[in-house]
């Protein structure tokens, strides 16, 4: 809890190493889960028609459907993805930290 | 998070909040519905349940850890189910199936709005609401700043947000039980109110957050099996359920397509601003990170909130679209069995006629159960949400300072949550002829505009100050409540003037950029001895929301 260990995890260029890794992959997940939600907005805003497109030719089912389905389990994944790497590698390196600042 | 339920309450909640008022009939008030058997006997079995869940909860409830945050001995599972479970009220059943049955993908695509605020949540707020987090949201924008001033701020727009979202849901669950149970609209007010206050009081966040689980498996078990058997009637083959679909509505092909979803942009983002942001503004959704032990649990419980929450919107919009064949084309759900007519009981109930199509009486009796304990469980989270607001930021460490002891600090909270409760039933009886479709809507855009930019600055800002704050939460309070009562909502439809003063009815696109601004200027013209401490104190906050070390650990058992 003290203000010394804090430093001492500042310190550590671990704790740089975790940061920039962590953010990295954190905010690059949030770019690609905007950029796509803004794209469908996008074409749901201006181009309406191209989600009616039938899925199998001549039939009814428009592949609006499969992307809105497809986009929901694609974020699901996304968030899937960071905590496997969150809660191993990220963690793995935060506790050595912890770890080496506390001894 | 939530929306509507029934006519009124589905408007109330969900259609309104959702504020493009699409497939929105007038609200107006429910006819009373013939008394079902089933559905009371179904209530009954789970309200035994959870009072069960209760008095278990309540012999390991010792001490204000306990009390706020389950020890922090909830697993990521079970935190995620409770989340969701905060997240799928009976608006999301009966509103957004309502939606797309009469909307087709305009519904799907309010649902994918609803859904996108959670990766955002997981990948930039999880971590560092479990890490620095104690009982409140408020320890996490308090942690470097003014104790006194940040925490009253918070726990103003944490009771302002509970206040709004309790009448909704009161005023819902009042109309729910005379369409669905065929009681009165009395019963249900008086009955959420009392569940509420004993869940709370004896069980704490325990029993809160088993009912929570309790509710959402219910609510995903009752919809998928539903889903599954209107499918079956299908062969399971989406291409013929559309083409039905496209036969016997009366959109016709627009069934497949977005529709007048986006016709006013400002409206659509502001909405989904809200939607988003106000999530992570929500009281009670912020508390449920504090149950778990550490960032790891908080990830899993948001990895787990959001499978169960895309998927049930997912089921959701597979049976508004299988309810426009199987009850669309059946006279029995139309007033006088007219199909061109009305639906029975409104147009928030294409999921309870499917549910009677596909599963009879029981299957009814079921999910109108469903629905309704899903009421007490939400009303349960914003009740001990604004409880802790009440005894832990206001009592303890603005009241007393901090020199309250544990025992004490509970004792408050206990009461507040019976006035909260008390409080709860007199408004909800006083709002049961009004139209609280806008209560939803204001309190999301609270969440957004007071508590989300105060919060995420708090984190993420190192120049953050106890004046900016301030300045911060009070220009999005402020703006957020002149909007929603300025526009139409309540301007025009409760106060009954000609024309709205301010033209959108979603504050978000204006007072979130407004609360941004003022918390930035009131911090970087600040620069007070206390500022400069402020700034300074960051560094360790920083270590500290980046590693967990410091963090308040899981309570030993």
């Amino acid at each position: 809890m003290s203000t010394a260990v804090y430093e001492r995890i500042r310190n550590n260029p671990k704790f740089d190493e975790l940061i920039a890794k962590r953010s990295r992959f954190a905010w690059t997940l949030t770019a690609v889960v905007l950029g796509i939600y803004f794209i469908f907005i996008m074409v749901v805003a201006f181009s309406p028609k191209l989600l009616a497109t039938p899925i199998w030719a001549g039939g009814t089912a428009s592949i609006a459907w499969p992307i809105g389905a497809g986009m929901i389990l694609l974020f699901w994944l996304m968030t899937g993805l960071y905590v496997r790497r969150a809660n191993s590698e990220f963690d793995d390196i935060n506790s050595e930290i912890i770890k080496g600042a506390i001894e | 998070m939530t929306r509507g339920m029934l006519k009124f309450a589905a408007i109330a909640l969900a259609i309104s909040w959702m504020g493009l008022a699409m497939a929105a009939p007038d609200v107006g008030q429910v006819q009373k519905q013939a008394i079902n058997i089933h559905a009371i006997v179904m209530f009954f079995i789970f309200v035994m349940a959870t009072l069960g869940i209760t008095y278990w909860a309540a012999k390991r409830t010792k001490t204000a850890s306990d009390y706020y945050s389950a020890g922090g001995g909830i697993t990521g599972t079970q935190n995620g189910l409770a989340i969701a479970g905060d997240y799928m009220s009976a608006a999301t059943l009966l509103g957004l199936t309502s939606m797309t049955y009469f909307q087709g993908f305009d519904g799907y695509i309010y649902c994918i709005c609803f859904y996108v605020g959670w990766p955002f949540i997981m990948f930039i707020m999880a971590e560092r609401l479990r890490n620095l987090g104690k009982f409140t949201f408020a320890d996490i924008t308090s942690y470097r700043l003014d104790q006194r001033q940040v925490r009253t701020i918070a726990a103003i727009g944490s009771l302002t947000v509970v206040i709004f979202y309790l009448i909704a849901q009161m005023v819902g669950a009042g109309q729910l039980i005379k369409l669905l149970f065929g009681l009165d609209y009395w019963i249900a007010v008086v009955i959420v109110g009392v569940m509420m206050v004993i869940y709370v009081t004896f069980g704490g966040m325990i029993a809160t957050t088993w009912v929570q689980i309790i509710k959402a498996c219910l609510l995903l078990g009752g919809g998928t099996l539903v889903m599954l058997l209107a499918f079956y009637q299908f062969g399971f083959n989406f291409e013929t359920l559309t083409q039905k679909a496209v036969e016997n509505s009366k959109k016709g092909l627009a069934l497949m397509a977005p529709g007048s979803f986006l016709s006013d942009p400002v409206t659509a983002v502001s909405l989904s601003l809200g939607l988003m942001f106000g999530t992570a503004g929500l009281p009670h959704i912020l508390m449920r990170f504090f149950t778990v032990p550490n960032a790891k649990e908080a990830r899993k419980s948001v990895f787990v909130a959001t499978l169960c929450v895309g998927f049930f919107f997912t089921v959701v919009a597979l049976m508004g679209l299988s309810a426009i064949t199987i009850v669309g084309t059946n006279p029995q759900y139309f007033e006088g069995g007219d199909l061109a007519g009305k639906l029975l009981g409104g147009n928030n109930m294409p999921a309870m006629h499917l549910a009677q199509a596909v599963g009879g009486n029981m299957m009814l009796g079921f999910l109108s159960a469903v629905a309704f304990a899903t009421i007490l469980a939400v009303v349960s989270g914003l009740a001990l949400a604004g409880a802790s607001a009440i005894s832990h930021d206001l009592y303890a460490n603005v009241i007393r300072r901090g020199q309250a002891t544990e025992a004490e600090e509970i004792r408050v909270s206990k009461s507040s949550s019976l006035v909260l409760g008390v409080v709860a039933v007199l408004l909800g009886i006083a709002f049961e002829k009004q139209n609280v479709a806008f209560m939803v809507g204001l309190a999301f855009g609270v969440a957004a505009s007071c508590n989300f930019p105060v919060l995420i600055l708090s984190m993420y800002w190192k120049g953050l100050t106890t004046r900016g704050a301030i300045w911060g939460s009070i220009a999005g309070l402020v703006s957020a409540v002149l909007i929603v009562v300025l526009s139409k909502a309540v301007w025009v439809t409760v106060l009954g003037n000609k024309d709205p003063i301010f033209p959108y009815e979603q504050p978000a696109i204006f007072s979130m950029p407004l609360a941004f601004f003022m918390a930035w200027l009131g911090s970087v013209t600040d620069s007070s001895a206390r500022a400069v401490k402020e700034k300074a104190a960051f560094e360790d906050q920083y270590v500290r929301a980046q590693t967990g070390f410091g963090a308040a650990g899981a309570a030993a058992h």
